[in-house]
This record gives structure tokens, sequence and C-alpha cells, in this order.
């Protein structure tokens, strides 16, 4: 009984992975260039923005949160770096002033939903239209261009063959892990989820560590604006549509509950890359792209689907 | 003995609008000892227990712990002083494992460092645990514990605090009789290590059992206190119960008409078994029992809400079908469930909304809403009912709490139902409101309805029901009618005291 029972537990753990490793399968059945390493490097690095947003997402929702606002954060912080990456700041400035640009707007989303009462869906709500209007207008509503080489790398260069996103990304991933699993703070951010109440009478500053978590998922939001500004040799206001909602959808895939008290880093890797997998492979069978996002709203539902069957058991 | 008092709190009162919740309460509590608190519910032992863990703060009364005057403005801070109070209502995490709720906002870190020593937790959990001598593996989740163990891990929890003093708030009501047993040999252990206990409870057994000193409160006063071989069951009963049942309930003379609703051998498993009892026009049954007693699950498998249920409903002489809870109001039944804000009213809805929508397919005409029907039929009622709202579109959420369980009983009315069962119908209401509504209850049983009323008072119990059955552990201990019923009687049968043949005389 009890080994049977464990078993069940631990596939339900990989249940995602399993569903990743399955479509790679059939990907590298139906498709042969599916399984060349170009392409693999390719997935990642195309995923690694959703990723690192992603991560900064999933702390917000096991508090049973969410931050709409990332795309428009990326937006912002990917102009303000960009205007300090022309000339010749160094670019430690650059990444420095995109970062805390993040992590601002990131504290005003934390601190208004903890310390105003407001549901944290309307506050970022508010700071992803606001956000967006802030990037036009510090950019005039044009892309802010002639960057640094050593700024461009960031995004286009490569380090020992891996390209450096997908590096930053591994970076994040460890540093997040780390701070989930192995900190005061990520108990707290666990217990908030999981039951608010207790986590009050067992003496937890809940507003400030609500504060904290809003700031590092901004903070990862403003790190995705650098990238993208350097990978695309451009500081774009309009920058980053939708990135707020795969980042979502990663940490939902990977088994984090919308629900509270439930999620893992390496789980919203794992929904990253399948919605990586899937975009790329729905590409390679010349899929029509008007079709992907119907498939990609409906797995996305389903892994919904899964994770509310499972937690009723 | 001579043993050193632990706690002393002298002289608390506690006033809350309408109320005079503690009247100069003096309790003593000596190091290493279990202290019992008893009373019937609204006698003033939660609201005892939540001034001296700063939750409320007394208007007037000293408090000294641990030989220090202290009063403290927060759990907190009382958890600090080494006061842990262990709710009915257990509050864990439930994806958390058993060491991180145990060390919840006290994590053992590394020196130095943000970081949490996993290993170090999981050290300090373990020897909590074989200290109180509790099987679990420190990694399970909370989530896949039973509720006795969860309690365990709330007392290890205590420890971990260093408690000096754990309150224990009717620590058996939602655990079975083997598990009581471990309870008790824990709490043996803590005695002996010099941990105080007060321990709330209505079940006398137990008290004997495990008590050194009892303190009784009635209405918010100290009608008894002293040393468990001071009193018997019998003067304990008394003590608890003893006011003379005062004229609060405007009880009406009725005729009482032919049977409504028959329920025939009514078994839920693991809830309750072979119920049997039968309700007639104009009667008002009670259903009292001590909580978990299983009265809520009973009315509500009536109303549909446990499809599983087996046994045989009859209305009217028919056999019902009622597998859902629309079945059941389509045949004429309402409830009125225990907590209304939580699975009664909507409350961000208007008054006229909260009334109507139960019935609201009455109301379509041509395939819309007829709004001036629905205001008409809601003033009837509010008029009727004699609800205070500024106005029918005024959210329900800011009325008293006799206004909205009134709003309720409109609803039920609204939908003419033959039968309406009433679960706990004026807990958290002041007594005005309280009886308002009983007053009503009067008037409904006049017009033919079949009551069934749930409470948990006693005076409610015998002030409104033409009978009574006591419920104990999911069977009916007991019925009683309304001549023969006293107050001790029926703490005697729901307690699981006596059988129903010794209390006939």
């Amino acid at each position: 009984m009890k080994a049977n029972y464990s078993i069940s537990i631990q596939l339900k753990k990989y249940q995602t992975l399993f569903i990743l490793l399955g479509m790679c399968i059939i990907l590298s059945i139906l498709s042969p260039s599916f399984l060349k390493l170009q392409n693999l490097v390719n997935v990642v690095r195309q995923i690694s923005l959703i990723a690192i947003i992603g991560m900064g997402v999933t702390f917000c929702i096991i508090t049973t949160g969410i931050d709409l606002s990332s795309s428009t954060v990326l937006a912002v912080a990917g102009v303000v770096a960009a205007s300090f990456a022309q000339g010749n700041h160094p670019v430690f400035f650059a990444i420095a002033m995109g970062l805390i640009v993040g992590a601002l707007a990131g504290f005003a989303n934390g601190f208004i939903s903890a310390y105003g009462g407001i549901p944290p869906f309307i506050a970022t709500l508010g700071m992803l239209i606001s956000a967006r209007g802030i990037a036009l207008i510090y950019s005039d509503g044009k892309p802010i261009t002639g960057l640094t080489d050593t700024f461009q790398f960031i995004g286009g260069g490569y380090i020992l063959g891996i390209p450096v996103p997908i590096l930053i990304m591994i970076l994040v991933a460890f540093i997040s892990q780390i701070l989930l699993q192995h900190t005061k703070f990520g108990k707290h951010v666990f217990a908030i989820g999981g039951n608010e109440q207790a986590a009050i009478v067992s003496g937890i500053n809940v507003k400030k560590t609500l504060v904290y978590v809003y700031t590092y998922a901004g903070m990862l939001s403003g790190l995705a604006g650098i990238i993208l500004a350097a990978r695309l040799s451009a500081g774009q206001p309009t920058a980053g549509e939708n990135y707020n909602l795969d980042a979502i959808a990663s940490a939902v895939i990977g088994g984090t509950s919308l629900l509270g008290g439930i999620g893992s880093i390496p789980g919203t890797i794992i929904g990253a890359l399948i919605i990586g997998v899937l975009n790329n492979g729905l590409i390679l069978l010349n899929v029509s792209p008007y079709v992907q996002l119907v498939l990609k709203g409906a797995i996305i539902v389903v892994a919904v689907l899964i994770d509310m069957r499972s937690r009723r058991k | 003995m001579g043993r050193e008092n632990i706690l002393e709190m002298r002289g608390i009162s506690k006033h809350f609008p309408g109320v005079q919740a503690l009247k100069d309460v003096s309790l003593v509590v000596r190091k290493g000892t279990v202290h019992a608190l008893m009373g019937e519910n609204g006698a003033g032992k939660s609201t005892l227990m939540k001034t001296l863990i700063g939750l409320y703060k007394p208007d007037a009364g000293v408090i000294y712990f641990n030989g220090k005057e202290r009063s403290f403005k927060s759990v907190h801070e009382s958890i600090q002083a080494g006061i842990s109070m262990i709710h009915q209502e257990l509050n864990p995490v439930p994806y958390m494992n058993v060491g991180e709720n145990i060390f919840l906002g006290k994590e053992p870190c590394y020196p130095n460092s943000f970081l949490v020593n996993h290993r170090e937790m999981e050290r300090q959990t373990d020897e909590l645990l074989s200290r109180l001598e509790i099987q679990v593996n420190p990694r399970q989740l909370m989530k896949n514990l039973s509720a006795s163990y969860i309690q365990m891990v709330e007392i290890a929890k205590a420890l971990s605090y260093d408690a000096k003093l754990i309150i224990m708030d009717e620590p058996t009501s939602a655990i079975t009789e083997y598990e009581v047993e471990h309870l008790f040999k824990t709490i043996h252990w803590l005695r002996e290590n010099n941990i105080s206990i007060i321990y709330i409870s209505h079940k006398i057994d137990e008290i004997f059992k495990i008590a050194d000193y009892i303190t009784v409160l009635r209405d918010g006063e100290v009608v008894g206190t002293g040393e468990v071989g001071e009193f018997t069951k019998e003067t304990l009963i008394h003590m608890m119960v003893g006011r003379n049942l005062n004229q609060l309930f405007p009880k009406e003379e009725v005729e009482i008409g032919e049977t409504v609703l028959e329920v025939k051998n009514l078994s839920l498993p693991g809830k309750f078994e072979n119920i049997n009892f039968s309700a007639r026009k104009g009667e008002i049954t009670g259903l009292a029992g001590l909580m978990g007693a299983g009265r809520t699950e009973i009315v509500e498998s009536i109303f549909g809400l446990y499809p599983e249920v087996k046994g045989e409903i009859y209305l009217n002489g028919r056999r019902a079908e009622i597998r859902n809870p629309q079945d059941a109001v389509k045949l004429g039944i309402g409830l009125l469930t225990e907590d209304r804000k939580q699975s009664g009213l909507f409350l961000p809805l208007s008054v006229k909304d909260n009334i109507a929508i139960v019935n609201i397919n009455k109301y379509i005409k041509k395939g819309l809403l007829d709004h001036r029907e629905i205001q008409k039929d809601c003033e009837k009622y509010i008029d009727f009912l004699q609800i205070k709202t500024p106005s029918l579109n005024q959210a329900v959420n800011y009325l008293s709490g006799g206004n909205q369980q009134k709003v309720l009983l409109a609803r039920w009315l609204l939908v003419n139902c033959e039968v309406l069962i009433l679960d706990e119908p004026t807990r958290g209401i002041d007594v005005g409101a309280k009886s308002e509504i009983h007053k009503l209850m009067s008037a409904l049983a006049k017009q033919g309805k079949a009551i069934i009323m749930v409470s948990s008072e006693l005076p409610e119990i015998l002030g409104m029901s033409d009978k009574i059955l006591v419920i104990y552990r999911g069977h009916v201990q007991g019925e009683l009618s309304r001549e023969k019923a006293t107050q001790e009687k029926i703490m005697l049968l729901a307690s699981g005291e006596k059988q129903y043949e010794e209390v006939q005389l």
C-alpha cells in the first residue's frame, strides 16, 4: 500500500516531464530536423525569456497572487536599459538600471496589493496598462538603437558555445530554486499560499513577504527586458506582447496551482519548454500560425484541468 | 502540594455591544496541572481564552503569567511568552510537511545566512515527535495526516515554542476514541514535564479522567472552581445549566396536525446510522447534541446534500426521492444552514436578490425577470419578518446577523415550503434578535409548517421544541417530550452518560 502510494506521488511530480518527453518523442518521429542540436538550442533560447519571467510569476502564484504586468514592465526596463547602453556607459550600468526599473515596478505592484488591500490581479493589471505608456513616453514611441556591442552580447552572444540568454536562465533558475526551497523567505511564500491565517498566527509578516515576492517578479521581468533589448539590438517600447500570459501558462502547466501553496521552479521551466517545443513542433510541421494559437490555448486549459483533478484526490 | 501558579487571571471583565461576555472572572492555573474550563456554548470560555492570548483586550482585570503581570497585544506576543492555543478548527498548511509546519515562522537557519537548515529542522522535528512518542514522518505532507495527527503536530509546535501553558479547545471533538487515549497519554506526559494545560470541553467523562482542577463558567461568570474531587457529574451538570429557564421563549400553543415528514432508517456511514423520526404540521422538533454528534449531517441529508445516504424519507405519506437540494426544494423542504455566511447568503448581493434567488423561476415572464413582482413579494416578507434594511437593494453584507438570518427565513417562506429545517438559527445573534426569530418560529408553526431545529443551546431547545431528539455519536440516544425534558436529562443523554431508559424517570 505504502509503496504504491509513494510511487504515484512520485509519478505525479514528474507528470509534466513525461508530457514534455512524450512530445519530444512524437516530434522527433514526425520531423527529422527536430532533434538537431541547433534546433534544440533554438527552442531553449526562445523560451529562456518566458522561463525567466515565469519563475518570478511562480512566486506570485504560489502566494495565490498573479502578475499580469510582466510584458510591459519588460518593455520599460528594455528601453531604459537601452538608453544607458548607448555611447560609452559601462554595460554594468545599463543592466543595473534595467533591473532597478523592473524591481521598482514590482515593488509598486506588491506594495499596492499587500498594503492597499487590492487584489494582485487588479494592481498588476493597472501596472500592465500604465507601464506600456511609460515605455512609450520614455522612448518617445520609437525604438532606442545604437547599442554597444558588449550590451548586445547579453542577447546574442555565446559562452562556451551556449547562448548567453540560456546561461542567464540557468543562473536565475539556480537562484530562484535556492530562494524558494532553501530560505525562510521561500517557506513563508508557500505558507502564505497554503493557509494565510496559519501564516499570520505563526508570526510571519505576510505583507512584507508579498512585497518581496512582487519585487523579485518585477526584477526578473526587467532582466528579461534587458535580454530582449540586447537581442533585438534595440529598446522597443512595444516589445513583449503576450509574454505575461506565456509566463503564467508556463507556471501553471508546470504544476503551480492558482489556488496557492503549490509550485516549483523546475516545473515552470518544464512548462516553458512544453510551450517552446509545442511552438517549434507546430512550425516544423507547417501548421498554420492560427491553428497554433488554438492548440496552445487548449493545452493550457488541459494542464489546469489535470492540476485540479489531482488536487481533489 | 503548594504548587506555584503559572497563570492568574483576576477580575477579568469584557463587554460587547449588547452583552456582558465576562463578569469579574478569575482563573488560577497551577504549574504542571490540567485545568478544565467548562460551560455551555456562550458561557464565555472562548472569550476568556481570547482575552488571555491577546485577541481581545479586557475592560478590567489583570493577568499574571509566569510570575509577571502581562497584557498581550497579539497572539504572537503570547506565543513568545509561552502560551500556545490549539484551536478546535485545526489550521495546518496542507502542502507543507510536518517539520515545515512546526517551524513555520521560526525556521532554523545556517549561521549568518538566509538559508534554511533542513537537516537541523528535521532533526529537531524528529526529537520533538519522539519526545511526544508520535509516529509521524517529518517529511510527510500535512494534507495526508488525519485530524488526530494534525493535533499532535500542533502540540509539537507548541512545545517547539517552549510553551509553558497549552490551551486545548475541544480537543476530542474531531478524533476517535482510540485517538483520545493517545491524546491523554500525551497530556500526561506534558503534565509530568511541568507544562500546564487549560482543557476546554463539554464532555464530562473526559474531564473526570484527565483534569486536576475545574472551573465552571455560566453567563460570563465563574459559578464554581476547585479540585476535581470536589465535583460530581451531577453537581457539574447542575452548575453548567443551573439557571432558571428564562421566559425569553415566546412559544405559542399550536394545534399539531398530521405527519408531514417521516424519516426511516436514515444512515450515512461514519456520520450517523438508523435515524428514525417524524415531524408533524405545526410541530417544532428539536435536535440536541454535542458538536460533531451528526445533527447537521442528518438534516443536510434530508435536504439532499449527501447523495450516498441510505434510508427512506416520506413526505405526506409518499416516498420522496431526494437526490440533491433541487429535489428537496421542489418537494417543499427548506434549509437554513448552520453557517449563514459560508453557505447561506450571497453577501455582496442585495437583500432582494438573496430573498428571491431560490424561487426565481416563479418570476420569469416571457423569458425575463418580472422585477416589479419580485419587489412586491420581497416587501411583503420584509414587512412580515420586520427585517431592518435601508432598502431592498442594500447588500446583505451590511445587515446585522439577526437581520441576515431573517433574510434567509424570507427566502424559504417565499418558496412556501412545508418542512423548514433550521440549523443553529440563532448562533451569533444578539439577544433581542434571537427572541424575534423565536417569535417567528412560533408564527410559522402556527401557519402549519413542520419545523426541525438543530441547536446547541439547551435553553433554546427546551424553550421552543415540542419534542426533542438527543443525538449522541450519530444515533438517537433518546426522544423526550416537551413536558418530560429537562436540561439535566438532555446533557446526560448528549454526553452519552446515560441511556434513554435511565433518564425516563
